[in-house]
């Protein structure tokens, strides 16, 4: 690992102002960043430390919705009374991922940016246009199962594996940005980019912009949510397939739908379209199978991940089944 | 009260668990530098030039080895017997002895410097250029050199020819890695043209064999200690490359030198289980009767050693067709050198074997535990001696009881849990050889009743303090708690490596003797204390055997499998094991259902993936490359026989470990089928073989 300068600012604008130093980087969590510099995949001159900063609450916002800071660790989010109340497919979600250890230490800003598990990516003596535009994607004819089927292009196809980005979209979460040019909101579902000419630029966050905090719109009456992940082994794993969905569910209809795909597409997946097929109707299996199918429309299998677009399918399926209750799965 | 056969507690185990236990890596000595090797980053090819400048420019780094300014070591021989005289080694070739390129992760050079942070960064900032190769073999197609016959007796060809019912297929196993939790390391240390070697090691007995070969000094001038191992599979059986690089880089600086390998290492530079390619032909008369079984196996090796797997080391003895060839070879791939990982050649042979056995019960209609029944042999018909002692028949039966196996419906996807989800049942058998490696044991006792044991043997964490504190408590009539045993060390009486599951049986002779001998001293002599010594002769790799020493077992297990999810997890294993008489059920029963976690893994789970175009092994770290979990585990039933098996020795103990593995991944495999109708012959059991 390459020497680095360590900068503990006393303030969030002092971060902003540190980080925008040649070869700064910030540092939360650390459990994606020490792992990428270990492998010399992140070689930092100077890490800001947004630890010690706050940015660790999680509150009430004028509407009855939550706000969480951006320091918030994984578990705290996940076993927070409000969030496993209101919100169970975020709880579910954050618990789904990595291992208590880690859940511990990684935050809520890190996680929304947390970087993608392609093996070439990780490893500095492949090309790989996200690292090092222009170099080539070896995951395209090479080991890819990982990989996604929705939101590619081909320069890319790097999954994106958060479990909580997910659950986030169908959340409508927002997403507070603060910089020295001042703050600004950005709707969850906009802030990750698909990686069409350009794989190195993952979302909307310009140089010298801070995650402060992550906002929940207030939970509507009657709504269920629900995160479904499936994977070879039982625990410990980045998905193969997920899908969160979030819907008022009432007098047997489907309403304010929600889903959103993980594991399967190179950004956190809204699926809106499906999403809409959905509304005002009710549960049957044909029209969930129907919405699987339009979520996935488009979607670009290469030989070891094809399996994801059918396995992804399922799980669908089995997810929405499972919020309202189906008995006919 | 004797505590053999009693769950005594590990009489290391508060060492372990409060951290007191120093393993390899732990070891700091004043003055130590710290060695970082540099691996290629081609497979095949020739390194052209090396730019160190940024790296020498590292604040910290003392020294770069490489090619052209290490020194030139010996190449030790290997004869592959883990019992010879000779020193074994995998990987035969030197460190740094030439530019040629053979796997990826080659180490290429070693950084020195004060502390690990610089070698680390330095050993990142080394620039090399190749002249690369193509590296490229695919998987299957041809072995690279002629079969070998390993066994044979009748006409295979002709009784598989005119059987009424045939089963031929082909099953494949993929590279697996071993992945103790300890990294591999070694610190080594000179003084005075001596060598003192902190490593972890299952043999350091043969470790310092092959190091005063590499080394060119007397074996009298070389120590190896490894205390306490945090395991090893078999990937520390015999010497790798760190360990001759930290010694000629500590002897060259005249300090001490650290060398620890890195995760990803672990994947390319210590071994690994070979892939393997098993067309298994097995044919029955209507009634069951097997008449021919015909296995016929290659493995995966490197460019420059014959790394063999023998996979039909267990199929001569384990069913009694008349007719039967087992025949093995090679094909060469620009990989790292593979090496033997728990239960060589039976592991990945009965995944064949087993599950072509259970695909002719199939075709049979015949239930598969009658078949295995039925087909019992009386004795040994390839050596043509009795079993020393044989209970598989009972491992059948009594796992079938403790399984409820006569509830189960054949019928393909017939059987619920109350969730629905589809349940599938699937059994296979076990067999690992139990033999003697020669061993030597001093016991030093005292006439207040406390004695201290000491041999060159270790404990590889699977309980051999323990097991060897209760046998020499027993044999020397005093309490457990005033034995003191001293293990993993040359300087003691050599001992037997730490593979095969042999320690047991090895050593339990020459504790006998041991302890008669002190015994007989102090009462003879008088004085406060007397010194016995005793050994073991080996049995393994004896000419003419007069029985055959196997252990043997069977596994049941259930699976569910949930379509809509894609979902398959083994909900219950049933493991019946006849391994002799049972020292400790505790540390036996931690082996058995580890051993059979590491089978959910082998099934579902494990594989070592390589880029078909560059031969980089790309998942090597422990995310990536997938064992299972905790949450993986299933309920487990283990049941030992306890039938002392005393043609192995006095206490007719045989010893446990790998027989808890054997078997497993067919038993799945056959439940998956159940489940799924979905045949799946090579592993892992992964969603989308299942996904039709």
């Amino acid at each position: 690992m390459k020497l680095f300068e360590l900068r503990r600012p006393a303030d969030p604008l002092e971060a902003i102002r540190d980080v925008l130093s040649p070869g700064a980087r910030f540092i939360a969590g650390g459990t994606t960043m020490v792992d990428l510099m270990r492998l010399d995949v992140e070689r930092p001159d100077v890490l800001v430390d947004l630890n010690h900063l706050g940015l660790t609450d999680i509150e009430r916002t004028a509407d009855g919705g939550v706000r969480l800071g951006a320091m918030t660790r994984n578990a705290d989010v996940a076993h927070h009374p409000w969030i496993v109340a209101e919100y169970p497919v975020l709880s579910q979600a954050l618990l789904s991922g990595a291992s208590a250890q880690l859940r511990n230490a990684a935050t809520t800003g890190g996680n929304v940016l947390q970087r993608t598990r392609c093996i070439y990516f990780r490893d500095v003596h492949a090309a790989c246009n996200k690292r090092i535009p222009g170099s080539g994607c070896p995951a395209l004819d090479g080991y890819h199962r990982n990989l996604a089927v929705l939101g590619t292009s081909a320069n890319c196809i790097a999954t994106n594996p958060s479990d909580m980005n997910v659950a986030l979209i169908s959340l409508d979460a927002i997403v507070s940005l603060r910089s020295s040019e001042g703050d600004r909101d950005v709707a969850f579902a906009e802030f990750h980019r698909e990686p069409g000419d350009t794989p190195e630029c993952e979302t909307v966050l310009r140089p010298g912009e801070l995650i402060a905090a992550i906002s929940l719109p207030v939970a509507r009456p009657h709504a269920r949510s629900y995160y479904l992940k499936l994977r070879d082994r039982a625990s410990y794993e980045f998905a193969l397939a997920s899908t969160a969905v979030v819907m008022s569910f009432e007098d047997g209809t489907m309403r304010d739908v929600r889903l959103a795909l993980g594991g399967v597409a190179t950004r956190p997946w809204p699926a809106a379209q499906a999403a809409r097929l959905l509304e005002g109707r009710s549960p049957e299996p044909k029209l969930f199978r129907d919405a699987a199918e339009l979520a996935l429309l488009g979607a670009i299998g290469r030989p070891e991940n094809r399996f994801k677009i059918e396995l992804v399918k399922r799980c669908i399926v089995s997810a929405l089944a499972h919020v309202t209750l189906a008995e006919f799965l | 009260m004797s505590t053999i056969g009693q769950p005594v507690d590990r009489v290391d185990g508060s060492l372990k668990v409060t951290g007191a236990a120093t393993y390899a890596a732990d070891c700091r000595l004043t003055n130590m530098l710290y060695g970082v090797p540099v691996g290629s980053t081609i497979a095949a090819g020739e390194l052209l030039s090396l730019d160190l400048s940024a790296a020498r420019a590292t604040p910290g780094v003392v020294e770069i080895f490489h090619h052209d300014n290490f020194e030139k070591l010996r190449e030790a021989p290997s004869t592959g017997m883990p019992d010879g005289p000779d020193p074994i080694v995998d990987e035969r070739r030197p460190p740094l002895s030439d530019t040629k390129i053979r796997y990826y992760g080659q180490y290429i050079a070693l950084v020195v410097a004060e502390t690990f942070e610089a070698a680390s960064e330095g050993a990142m900032l080394v620039r090399a250029t190749y002249r690369p190769t193509d590296p490229a073999t695919p998987l299957g197609g041809e072995p690279t050199g002629p079969p070998r016959e390993e066994n044979a007796r009748g006409d295979v060809d002709s009784a598989f020819a005119a059987a009424p019912v045939r089963i031929d297929a082909v099953y494949e196993t993929p590279v697996e890695t071993h992945n103790p939790i300890e990294l591999h390391a070694t610190v080594a240390a000179w003084a005075d043209g001596r060598v003192t070697l902190y490593e972890t090691t299952q043999a350091v007995v043969n470790h310092r064999r092959v190091l005063s070969v590499m080394l060119g000094v007397p074996t009298s001038h070389v120590r190896v200690i490894s205390h306490f191992l945090g395991s090893g599979f078999g990937g520390k059986l015999w010497p790798w490359p760190q360990s001759p690089l930290a010694a000629a880089a500590a002897r060259t600086l005249q300090r001490p030198v650290k060398v620890v390998v890195t995760r990803p290492m672990m994947f390319q530079n210590v071994g690994h289980r070979p892939y393997t390619h098993q067309r298994v032909r097995i044919a029955a008369e209507r009634d069951g009767t097997i008449v021919a079984l015909d296995h016929d196996s290659y493995n995966t090796t490197s460019i420059l050693d014959d790394y063999e797997e023998s996979c039909g080391e267990g199929t001569p003895s384990f069913y009694g067709a008349p007719n039967l060839r087992v025949r093995s070879a090679l094909r060469r791939r620009h990989t790292g050198t593979p090496t033997a990982m728990r239960g060589p050649g039976a592991v990945p042979g009965l995944f064949a074997t087993e599950s072509a056995t259970n695909e002719l019960a199939d075709a049979l209609q015949i239930d598969p535990v009658q078949l295995r029944i039925q087909n019992e042999p009386e004795h040994d018909l390839s050596l043509k001696v009795p079993f020393s002692s044989r209970h598989y028949v009972e491992c059948l039966t009594l796992g079938a009881q403790r399984f409820g196996w006569q509830n189960r419906s054949a019928e393909i996807g017939s059987m619920r849990a109350e969730d629905q989800t589809i349940l599938g049942w699937g059994v296979a058998g076990a067999s690992w050889i139990a033999e003697r490696f020669a061993a030597d044991v001093s016991i030093e006792l005292r006439d207040d009743d406390s004695a201290e044991i000491r041999c060159a043997t270790q404990d590889i964490g699977t309980g051999t303090y323990t097991m060897l504190a209760q046998i020499a408590a027993h044999e020397l009539a005093i309490p457990l708690e005033r034995v003191h045993v001293t293990l993993g060390d040359t300087d003691l009486p050599p001992g037997p490596i730490s593979g095969g599951s042999m320690v047991t049986a090895s050593i339990i002779p020459a504790i006998v003797r041991a302890a008669r001998s002190a015994r007989e001293q102090l009462a003879r002599n008088g004085g406060s204390k007397a010194t016995g010594h005793g050994s073991s002769p080996a049995t393994f790799g004896e000419e003419h055997p007069t029985v055959s020493r196997h252990s043997y077992g069977a596994h049941f297990v259930e699976i569910g499998w949930q379509p809509q999810l894609g979902r398959l997890r083994v909900r219950r294993i049933v493991t019946v094991i006849d391994a002799g008489r049972i020292i400790n059920p505790k540390t036996a029963r931690n082996q058995i259902a580890g051993a059979m976690v590491m089978g959910v893994g082998m099934a579902l789970l494990e594989e070592t993936i390589y880029d078909s175009r560059t031969l980089e092994p790309l998942n090597r770290n422990l995310a990536d490359y997938k064992v299972a979990t905790n949450a993986d585990v299933p309920a487990m039933d283990v049941t030992f026989l306890d039938y002392p098996d005393t043609h192995v020795n006095e206490l007719g103990a045989r010893g446990v470990g790998e027989i808890g593995l054997a078997g497993v991944a067919a038993a799945i495999a056959a439940a998956a089928h159940h489940a799924t109708g979905v045949r799946v012959r090579a592993l892992p059991i992964t969603i989308e073989k299942l996904l039709l």
